[in-house]
């Protein structure tokens, strides 16, 4: 039976080519050929961030400290990009995308998205074009290597195609001056940090009327938007519990449990295979996104597949708080269609020797499994967010 | 004849705007017994006496080009009469010395007989009332009145005298006047009561005016005393008819035409559009509505013809160049679509080859090649008629005293209504034409005739090449980056751009295999086989009955489609809705690849009310199996129906994605594409 998935053989196929995918523990540093070394092996970056992000002091985050200690001269790297960014003018040393975008989205509560977009306003800066063809073309370039820096993170590609969709539409033709020109665009990636910061508070209001009173709310991973929903519901006076789940392998919950604790809302912290059982009390299921793709779906950490599910057998609406700057032009057909985003797994014991480990850390829920979004555009059904996109980038 | 049709047009005209639809307020007075022997009369006249000149415009094309199998009948109506009846759309300069012509010649006409004097006024009017609110699109004008000629029963009589009227009137009109048709006008007069004679001759002078003010475009107050005006006078004119039974006898087209040009107005009103207003209302009505109607046109499609409408059908066949045979034994749920073997009448029509003048030579070609089914496909289709059209058009000179926008509108509507005799068209191609039209009739005036048919050359070319080359590749780049190596690839029956796709993953080396599910009686997979075995692929070939039993090791399923319409259903060869319900099933994704140029607006929810029918005795007949004789003679058995359904409606619920040259979209999609992208893109 698994031998005719065509699954199987991607996997094994990535396997050849990753040798030290399989094997999480060496992490030989082959970097000597990349100009732009992606730092983290068998941890997709995206991930990392968040986990730096999120972090919960654990054997998961205590490894990561470790491997965090043997890339230290990578991380001293980051740390000097943005010194030099002003200066990178004058520099002899190249600006670097990477280094930007890294140094941006080691800030907190800055959305992946934003710090893309801090990045490419960065290389415009920086760029020493004259025309607006030639900083098109640089700026395509950046992307790109930003794009190919990671393949995973969906709201990276989808902040970068974003600014990349606002830079064509802001051709010469609209501003004559090409220097007037370059400070609207630097100006404008500059204010998408307040931009995606408005979006969170916007979708709260937008999300906090869902909350009613005496309910019961099943929360799914940690999600900056959904907590922020969490929060202004609490502070409407609003009264209601929710169930978390632990979200292994990383433990999400666990943080989002502190921070609602913190509030004064009753928690309750679930395993992740508890979902089905405790689904019967629940009257809705809230999540976030990684990233809201065309079909109208969204992929989203590990297990959200299945809690939509769930929710769905048992006709329990499931809401998705999403910025709209995650709106990404994929469209999976299913769940080995996407970019693996690989995370290390800590069992806690010794692997017998032998074993595979799925180590994918998100996965993707079908539009008819959601019923709504809500985004910083409106709380919109699944099957718009294919028209929102056509109207953004076609 | 005319049981159900009066019940029909009163209790419904919105839905029923197919319109062989008299109002029922200007009944005639006509004994419905004599209709048919005049008509019948008239009709053999005409065709003896017409002879192909070069005006010839099928108004059946006019239909809006998008219906699928849609108007045979509506060509076929006005074929005979058409050249005579039906002048093409002049120019408005003509139009206007028409009407007057209509004023100054009354007095004479009335002598000569009413309905003479009449109908030039009705049809200008209807004219007038055409073009001033369609000069952007002409061919919908032309509809609109030739609609009208079709609409009623009698409508050959009626042309007659329309035909009477244009040449007796000044000359104006293109045909000579013949002699045959003036005795068959005499012959309907009798029928005429005295008292509706006099209505009509004191109506007629406020039909020229209403038509008049209508042009100067009246103020509010003035309209508003026209229309009391025509209140008045159809108040009369329904008294006068008040004792006839209000039956849409064939004369009571002639005798309304001939009356006032509004009661005629209402019937092609309805037809050109939804109109709501009753059809006693309707002339009044139609003044006031006029800007709205014209938006309301634009998204209404026209009507399509019910092939189970006898006596319409009748008619169609009369016209037809190609001669239908009719299939024995219909199905019953299916009677309203067109019932024709075809290609048995080939060798007749290739012995025409030479005599039919208005037909030029490579858009027959093509026409013979639909029958024979030599082209079949929505692409194939599409580009052998528009390089059929590009050589018409190189050929093209318009003739003297004529516009080219408006001349060559009606020949490519009457190609495309031939093109429909042979085969009725597809989404993809109605699509096209309307492109195709409007492109010339936004044909500047200042430009000259070399010019004009230099950029309708090169529009079509582009065409070709953007809306279906170019997005083919489009689509093949999209659809490559959804096989996987170790994938399993189903397709079924036979799509231009499947193929292309399977060939090109192949060739950047891909590794997958290929299922190729087929059905009887095309066996169109059995080409897709062969061209893939060649290029080296790796197939499996099976029968749709084995569908349930392959689909377990299926992991992608790519369907052409013949159309996307704008609720995500999928409009393709009988047998995807199957295919695609069964991967649903197993959960296997079902991708859809389809040109945006086949979206269209239209919804369907399912398979009956818009179809195409194929030939019953392909499927009573196995080929290489002699003992299967069972179905011998079955046309002789009247119990039994063969139904050989050629096209059916998937729904959105089985389709995962619809990969097009706007990207990968989910079914839900299609209505934005469509309203984003259609005028546009394809109106330019």
């Amino acid at each position: 039976m698994w031998g005719r998935s065509a699954s199987f053989l991607l996997d094994k196929r990535l396997r050849d080519q990753h040798p030290s995918l399989s094997s999480p523990s060496s992490s030989s540093p082959d970097s000597t050929m990349d100009p732009n070394p992606n730092p983290n092996h068998g941890v997709s970056a995206y991930y990392q961030t968040r986990a730096e992000h999120h972090a919960i002091v654990s054997s998961d985050w205590l490894a990561q400290a470790q491997a965090a200690v043997d890339r230290e001269d990578d991380t001293a790297l980051m740390e000097r990009p943005h010194a030099s960014a002003a200066v990178s003018l004058s520099a002899s040393k190249p600006f670097s995308v990477i280094d930007e975008f890294n140094y941006w989205r080691k800030k907190p509560d800055l959305a992946e998205a934003v710090a893309a977009i801090m990045a490419l306003a960065a290389v415009i800066r920086s760029c020493e074009a004259t025309t607006m063809m030639e900083l098109e073309i640089e700026l395509k370039k950046a992307s790109d290597t930003l794009k190919s820096w990671d393949t995973t993170s969906i709201s990276l590609s989808a902040g970068c195609d974003l600014f990349m969709r606002y830079v064509t539409r802001t051709s010469a033709v609209e501003y004559e001056d090409f220097h007037a020109a370059k400070l609207r665009l630097i100006e404008r990636g500059e204010k998408f940090g307040e931009i995606s910061m408005k979006a969170r508070r916007t979708i709260a209001m937008l999300g906090q009327d869902f909350v009613f009173d005496g309910c019961t709310i099943l929360v799914h991973g940690f999600s900056r938007v959904v907590l922020e929903v969490l929060k202004l519901a609490a502070s409407n006076r609003k009264l209601f519990r929710i169930f978390c789940t632990e979200g292994r392998p990383d433990k999400t919950g666990l943080r989002l449990s502190k921070e609602l604790a913190a509030l004064g809302v009753p928690v309750k912290l679930l395993i992740d295979s508890a979902v089905a059982y405790a689904m019967d009390e629940v009257d809705m299921v809230f999540v976030g996104a990684d990233g809201v793709v065309e079909s109208g779906g969204i992929i989203n950490m590990m297990g959200t597949y299945q809690t939509a599910l769930v929710a769905h057998s048992m006709n329990k609406p499931v809401y998705v708080a999403a910025e709209s700057y995650k709106f990404a032009r994929l469209y999976p057909l299913d769940q080995k269609d996407l970019e693996p985003a690989l995370h290390p797994i800590d069992f806690g014991v010794p692997i017998p020797s032998g074993v595979e480990v799925e180590t994918s850390a998100r996965d993707y829920t079908p539009p008819q499994y959601l019923t709504l979004l809500f985004t910083d555009l409106g709380v919109l059904t699944p099957s718009v967010v294919s028209d929102e996109l056509i109207q953004l980038y076609l | 004849m005319d049981m159900r049709r009066p019940p029909r047009t009163v209790s419904d005209p919105k839905v029923r705007q197919v319109g062989f639809v008299t109002p029922s307020g200007a009944p005639p007075t006509r004994s419905l017994s004599d209709a048919p022997t005049t008509v019948a009369a008239v009709a053999s006249a005409a065709s003896a006496s017409s002879p192909p000149s070069g005006e010839i415009s099928l108004p059946g094309s006019s239909l809006s080009p998008v219906m699928i199998p849609p108007p045979r009948h509506a060509s076929s109506d006005g074929r005979p009469s058409a050249p005579v009846a039906v002048p093409n759309p002049a120019s408005s300069l003509r139009r206007e010395s028409l009407r007057i012509r209509v004023g100054s010649y009354n007095a004479s006409e009335v002598v000569l007989g009413t309905p003479p004097s009449a109908s030039p006024s009705s049809r200008t009017d209807n004219a007038a009332s055409e073009f001033s609110e369609e000069t952007m699109s002409p061919w919908h004008g032309r509809s609109g009145t030739a609609k009208v000629a079709s609409s009623f029963p009698g409508s050959t009589s009626e042309m007659i005298v329309m035909k009477t009227g244009v040449g007796g009137g000044g000359g104006a009109g293109s045909t000579p006047k013949s002699p045959l048709t003036t005795a068959s006008v005499v012959k309907t007069l009798p029928g005429i009561s005295e008292k509706e004679r006099e209505v009509l001759m004191g109506t007629q002078n406020d039909g020229a005016g209403v038509s008049k003010t209508l042009k100067e475009k009246t103020t509010k107050a003035e309209r508003r005393a026209v229309q009391e005006a025509q209140r008045a006078a159809k108040a009369a004119a329904k008294e006068a008819g008040a004792g006839v039974k209000p039956s849409a006898a064939s004369g009571s087209a002639v005798v309304a035409n001939t009356k006032q040009g509004k009661i005629v107005k209402p019937p092609s009103q309805k037809k050109d559009g939804p109109q709501i207003a009753p059809p006693s209302g309707s002339s009044e009505k139609k003044v006031v509505d006029r800007p709205p109607e014209k938006d309301r046109k634009k998204d209404v499609p026209a009507p399509r013809m019910q092939f189970d409408d006898k006596h319409r059908v009748e008619k169609a066949k009369r016209r037809a160049v190609v001669n239908q045979f009719e299939a024995k034994n219909r199905v019953e749920l299916f009677r309203h679509l067109p019932q024709y073997i075809h290609g048995t009448q080939l060798p007749d029509l290739e012995g025409k080859f030479f005599q039919l003048d208005p037909m030029h030579p490579s858009v027959y070609k093509v026409g013979l090649q639909y029958l024979s089914g030599q082209i079949s496909g929505g692409n194939a289709r599409c580009i052998a008629m528009l390089l059929a059209f590009r050589e018409a058009i190189r050929d093209y000179s318009t003739p003297p005293e004529k516009a080219l926008v408006r001349d060559l509108t009606a020949k490519i509507s009457s190609y495309v209504s031939f093109l429909i005799e042979c085969r009725p068209l597809s989404i993809s191609m109605g699509n096209t034409i309307k492109f195709l039209k409007n492109r010339i009739a936004k044909l500047p005036d200042t430009m000259s005739e070399s010019e004009a048919k230099y950029s309708l050359q090169s529009d079509i070319d582009r065409f070709i090449n953007e809306k279906i080359v170019i997005a083919d590749k489009v689509i093949i780049r999209h659809a490559v980056t959804k096989i996987r190596d170790g994938d399993v690839l189903l397709t079924y029956g036979l799509s231009s751009v499947v193929e292309m796709i399977l060939v090109y993953a192949h060739e950047v080396g891909k590794q997958f295999r290929v299922v190729i599910v087929d059905s009887r009686p095309k066996l169109e997979g059995q080409v897709l086989l062969h061209r893939l075995v060649a290029k080296g692929l790796n197939c499996t070939y099976t029968h749709i009955n084995a569908i349930s039993y392959i689909m377990h090791e299926v992991t992608r399923v790519f369907l052409g489609a013949a159309s996307v319409l704008s609720n995500g259903t999928v409009y393709s060869r009988v047998g995807t809705a199957c295919v695609a319900m069964v991967a649903n099933a197993f959960r296997v994704p079902v991708l859809i690849c389809c040109e945006a140029y086949k979206f269209h607006e239209r919804v369907q929810l399912d398979s009956i009310c818009s179809n195409e029918l194929g030939d019953p005795d392909v499927i009573s007949k196995v080929s290489g199996r002699q003992d299967l004789n069972h179905l011998d003679n079955w046309a002789d058995n009247e119990n039994l129906q063969l139904l050989n359904l050629s096209y059916d409606a998937t729904p959105s619920d089985y389709v995962s994605m619809i990969i097009t040259d706007y990207g990968m979209l989910p079914p839900s999609s299609v209505p934005v594409i469509v309203r984003e992208y259609r005028r546009e893109n394809l109106w330019i």
